[in-house]
């Protein structure tokens, strides 16, 4: 009987009654033919390979994370629920040693949710990845985490919610932002005052091969996880690099994504995009399966896949390598970086403008963070949507020094109920949620 | 009049029935080096001055297929597979005649790459050269679309007698398990034929023309025509006939733990409101996964018989039997004995038990009669342990009963039936322990015959539509169809209901028991480049396993002569 050298636990959510609309890229047929495959190769039947079922997450649990607006049940649906619990299922297997490796592939997907959640953005409502990390500090005592989002689109959403956190490192690969949604990830957002160089933003050029993605890999993403020493490696497995798929333009290989995956070796893989359901999904997913199960994957390999065609050009590489260069530069410097960036004790002001495709909702924000070099910082934000809600969002790190929770509840506690419908408090030291309406 | 015959590890029951009741029941040792003649043997006494002319079904479930597996005496056989792409096929490895091949279907059932006929022509000649006479063919993909294992077959077809195609076994992906299921098929299909048409030919000799049907795994059965393209199915028959024997006293509305208690096992199943549970896809015991559809069944090794021992001064019971209890003429002492000892089994030898329950006491330091305490209590609460730690392991997987799955359901116990011959004695202790009732059914030592007497033919169909490539098929049945874009959901019902109905009936069943649900149902919509180019629709419908009509009385007779005392009549 086959065996799995890594223990590796797999939640199957692929949400058969869910779509954004019904010929939407992310609809009900997205996971059938992933499933026939993994189905037919017996994955289950590896010893060493567990199902588990998927849990549902609470409220409470989206509010370690999200603001949401007006509420959780507003912008969520029982898929949502179900794919942040399959996350969250994987990462309580792991954290109990029942298995040393899970990958919960689950839809919707969540990367592109930010902290505030108004609606729909990217196909995405609340950030699954982000939910089961503040799970895991919350119950399971796990501190430092690193973040590699693979999916061919920039993960703004995750990006957004460790933007000020020194403890998370997130690093973004992307089909460079120029060409494609959501038009952000370049190199130089760094993150927050409090947390520049833990965001790492690494666009890579349309026509990037296998080559090109684990050249990065090789060169940039394993030293600097040398470096961070993460309690946690987390991959957003988005799979929209690959070749054949309709929404970008990159050429990536089932091959070359498990290969990926045995040089990253994420303790726990999530699945995020991909949309090219039948040629992609079922071979990457599989290579990325036996990856993660340290078994032999050569076996897995597309029907039409001609690796002459798949070469990148001599161009891409070129570029390649350089922003691989500036991002492994601005890692080195990121103390000095974060030194320059603000004086501790200061607040610092930033505005932003954040369009929702998927629900059509235009969001304006004021936000305000008080700059910390003993913790990640108390913020709120004033967030003001098309949809005619006004909130105040405040939020106190987990880690936060006395000074930043007081100056947290101050915010809160000075909030102007006449301007706001409400007012959110999340407070994760006391990992408690409090709400206020006018 | 029907007939049920259930051969057992120990023991082998059999059982007549009429409309009205249980007319007969007997009880005769398991030679399991000749099962003919134990089979031979528990008909001849059943049909002792019985005409043979009223008998109208006879339902078998033997151990021959178990038995051969587990002693390794199956038959060398060909095993020739295609893939493509995904694990690595020589890892399915299934004997010294196994052969990967050129050839891939994707998961659509879209052929990728061709069958190289030439290397099917040397494969030939080499299993001819090695005195092969069955082959199984196994395509990855094959319950997509099964032209590959056909082409394969055709290519086959002049120089072998019997050839085993994968998706002739089941509609479920699995290609690992579809590669065991068509060996274990292939290799014991000789040894199946010459026992069954033995069985049938002494039959037919004594003037029963009744139809034979045998046991699956599955709790429903077949007839003989249908088992010899399918044998494995009948494996691990056993299990499934104690639960269906319990099924006519579960309550209709709670979850229940049935527990067999024989000689050298206890097995464990679940009804849930009298649905069995089942394995969604396929027997998976030990090394040996399958797409044999089946009851969720689970053997201990302790029952009445299980070898007593004291080891670092605790006792320990089973896995092991080592021949009948002393009060029967055994050597070692056993849980059997304990209740001779305790006065709660009667037995012409309670001495010998009692010199066992002495020897134990003394490697424990105790009495004869707290020894015997301990070794039924200790029983007992294995027993239930084991249940207990099964319903968890249950409950943290999705749950499949054999009509539907049952989404986020938690099964929790308000009854336990026991079967099995030490049965009665058991209930009160076990239900003390398990704070759950207890009750021994009516018969208890023959209600697996009972249950399998009473079964069910069943059957299920896999049908897949596909309006973009344009086919509605059933690779099972080798039914294929083109189909337009405008098939719909009750075109694929009606398709489907119509071919199960077929099959039942050729299976052997009656047209009273065609009870047919729909187990699964799935639709989708294909999106390419954001239009709907078609529909996939997937079917799965199967005759509803349970028992068949116009035999209620059975069960209200046996419940009316049963007083509920452990020393009861039935018992």
């Amino acid at each position: 009987m086959l065996k799995a050298s890594k223990k590796t636990g797999l939640v199957f959510f692929p949400a058969f009654d869910w779509a954004i609309d019904p010929t939407h890229p992310e609809r009900e047929e997205r996971l059938l033919y992933t499933q026939d495959q993994v189905m037919e190769e017996g994955i289950f039947d590896i010893n060493g390979i567990e199902e588990y079922k998927p849990d549902l997450v609470t409220a409470e649990d989206i509010q370690r994370v999200h603001f949401c607006v007006p509420d959780e049940a507003a912008i969520t649906t029982q898929s949502h629920l179900i794919s942040a619990g399959g996350a969250k299922a994987i990462a309580r297997a792991v954290m109990e040693k029942e298995i040393q490796r899970g990958f919960a592939l689950i839809r919707p997907p969540g990367h592109h949710a930010m902290r505030v959640a108004h609606g729909g953005r990217g196909f995405c409502h609340i950030n699954m990845e982000a939910i089961m990390v503040e799970y895991l500090r919350q119950e399971h005592g796990v501190k430092r985490v690193a973040i590699v989002d693979t999916d061919c689109h920039h993960g703004d959403g995750t990006n957004d919610i460790y933007w000020h956190d020194p403890d998370t490192l997130f690093i973004s690969l992307h089909q460079d932002g120029r060409t494609l949604y959501p038009g952000t990830g370049f190199t130089h957002e760094l993150g927050g005052p409090n947390a520049k160089g833990t965001n790492l933003n690494i666009p890579l050029p349309p026509g990037t091969s296998t080559e090109g993605y684990l050249y990065v890999i090789n060169n940039t993403v394993l030293p600097i996880l040398e470096e961070f020493k993460p309690d946690l490696i987390i991959n957003s497995a988005g799979q929209d690099n690959h070749y054949t798929d309709p929404l970008t333009n990159m050429k990536f290989s089932a091959q070359g994504y498990a290969e990926m995956t045995r040089l990253l070796k994420p303790d726990i893989a999530v699945l995020e995009g991909g949309y090219a359901i039948e040629g992609a999904l079922p071979y990457v997913n599989l290579g990325i399966i036996l990856a993660l199960a340290d078994m032999d994957f050569s076996s897995v390999v597309e029907p039409d896949y001609d690796p002459v065609r798949l070469e990148q050009t001599s161009h891409v590489t070129d570029k390649i390598k350089r922003t691989s260069d500036v991002i492994n530069r601005y890692w080195s410097q990121r103390k000095e970086l974060r030194a320059k960036a603000g004086t501790h004790g200061e607040i610092q002001q930033r505005n932003r403008e954040i369009f929702y495709d998927t629900d059509n909702i235009f969001e304006r924000q004021k936000e305000k963070i008080r700059i910390c070099r003993d913790c990640g910082g108390a913020f709120e934000i004033d967030s003001q949507a098309s949809t005619g809600n006004h909130v105040l969002c405040v939020h106190i790190p987990l880690n936060a020094c006395q000074d930043c929770i007081d100056a947290g509840h101050a915010m809160f506690r000075n909030a102007d109920m006449d301007r706001y419908n409400r007012a959110f408090l999340q407070d994760q030291t006391q990992d408690h949620y409090t709400i206020k309406q006018s | 009049m029907l007939i049920g015959l259930d051969v057992g590890g120990t023991h082998t029951d059999a059982v007549l029935l009429s409309k009205k009741g249980l007319k007969r029941k007997i009880k005769v040792l398991t030679d399991p080096s000749d099962l003919f003649n134990t089979v031979l043997s528990g008909l001849d006494l059943l049909l002792d001055n019985i005409d043979p002319l009223d008998v109208k079904r006879i339902v078998l479930s033997t151990t021959l297929t178990t038995n051969a597996v587990v002693q390794q005496r199956i038959d060398p056989v060909g095993i020739i597979v295609s893939s493509g792409p995904g694990i690595d096929p020589r890892l399915f490895r299934t004997g010294n005649h196994y052969f990967p091949v050129a050839g891939s279907i994707d998961h659509r059932g879209r052929e990728r790459s061709p069958v190289d006929p030439a290397e099917i022509r040397t494969i030939a000649k080499i299993l001819k050269k090695e005195g092969i006479k069955h082959v199984g063919v196994i395509g990855k993909f094959s319950p997509r679309n099964p032209c590959h294992e056909l082409q394969i077959q055709a290519l086959l077809a002049k120089d072998f007698s019997k050839i085993f195609l994968g998706h002739h076994v089941s509609g479920n992906l699995n290609f690992p398990r579809r590669i065991a299921t068509v060996h274990l098929n292939t290799a014991v299909y000789s040894m199946h034929k010459k026992f069954f048409h033995a069985v049938k030919r002494s039959l037919e000799q004594q003037g029963i023309k009744a139809p034979i049907q045998i046991l699956k795994a599955d709790g429903g059965t077949m007839n003989l025509e249908s088992s010899m393209d399918f044998p494995g199915q009948t494996i691990l028959s056993g299990p499934a006939a104690s639960v269906m024997g319990a099924i006519g006293y579960a309550p209709k509305d709670q979850d229940v733990l049935v527990l067999d208690i024989g000689g050298t096992t206890t097995d464990i199943a679940i009804l849930v409101k009298q649905a069995p549970l089942l394995e969604p896809v396929g027997i998976g015991r030990g090394i040996y996964k399958s797409l044999i559809r089946s009851l969720k069944t689970y053997s201990k090794g302790l029952g009445g018989d299980s070898h007593v021992r004291v080891e670092n001064g605790a006792i320990t019971i089973g896995p092991d039997r080592s021949g009948p209890a002393m009060a029967f003429g055994g050597l070692h002492p056993t849980p059997t004995d304990a209740m001779v000892v305790l006065g709660l089994m009667e037995a012409e030898n309670k001495e010998s038990s009692l010199g066992g329950m002495a020897d134990i006491a003394d490697k424990l330091g105790t009495t004869p009669l707290k020894a015997a305490q301990t070794i039924f209590q200790t029983a007992c609460a294995r027993i239930v342990e084991e249940a207990i730690k099964i319903v968890d392991r249950i409950n943290r997987k999705p749950v499949y009963t054999v009509h539907e799955f049952l989404e986020g359901y938690r099964i929790q116990p308000r009854k336990i039936l026991l079967l099995g011959g030490p049965a009665p004695y058991f209930a009160n202790e076990i239900e003390r322990q398990s704070g759950i009732e207890t009750q021994a059914v009516p018969a208890c030592s023959v209600a697996n015959a009972i249950g399998a007497a009473l079964a069910r033919t069943t059957c299920e169909v896999s049908l897949l539509a596909d309006t973009e490539l344009g086919i509605v098929a059933a690779p099972e049945e080798d039914f294929k169809e083109p189909i337009s874009k405008s098939y719909t959901e009750e075109d694929v019902i009606e398709r489907a209901y119509a071919l199960l109905s077929e099959k039942a009936l050729k299976s052997g069943s009656s047209p009273d028991d065609l009870e047919v649900e729909v187990i699964e149902f799935q639709k989708f919509n294909i999106v390419r480049k954001f239009s709907t180019q078609g529909k996939i629709f997937r079917a799965k419908l199967q005759v509803k396993p349970g028992l068949i009509k116009g035999y209620d009385q059975v069960y209200t007779q046996l419940n009316k002569n049963n007083d509920g005392t452990p020393s009861g009549a039935e018992c």
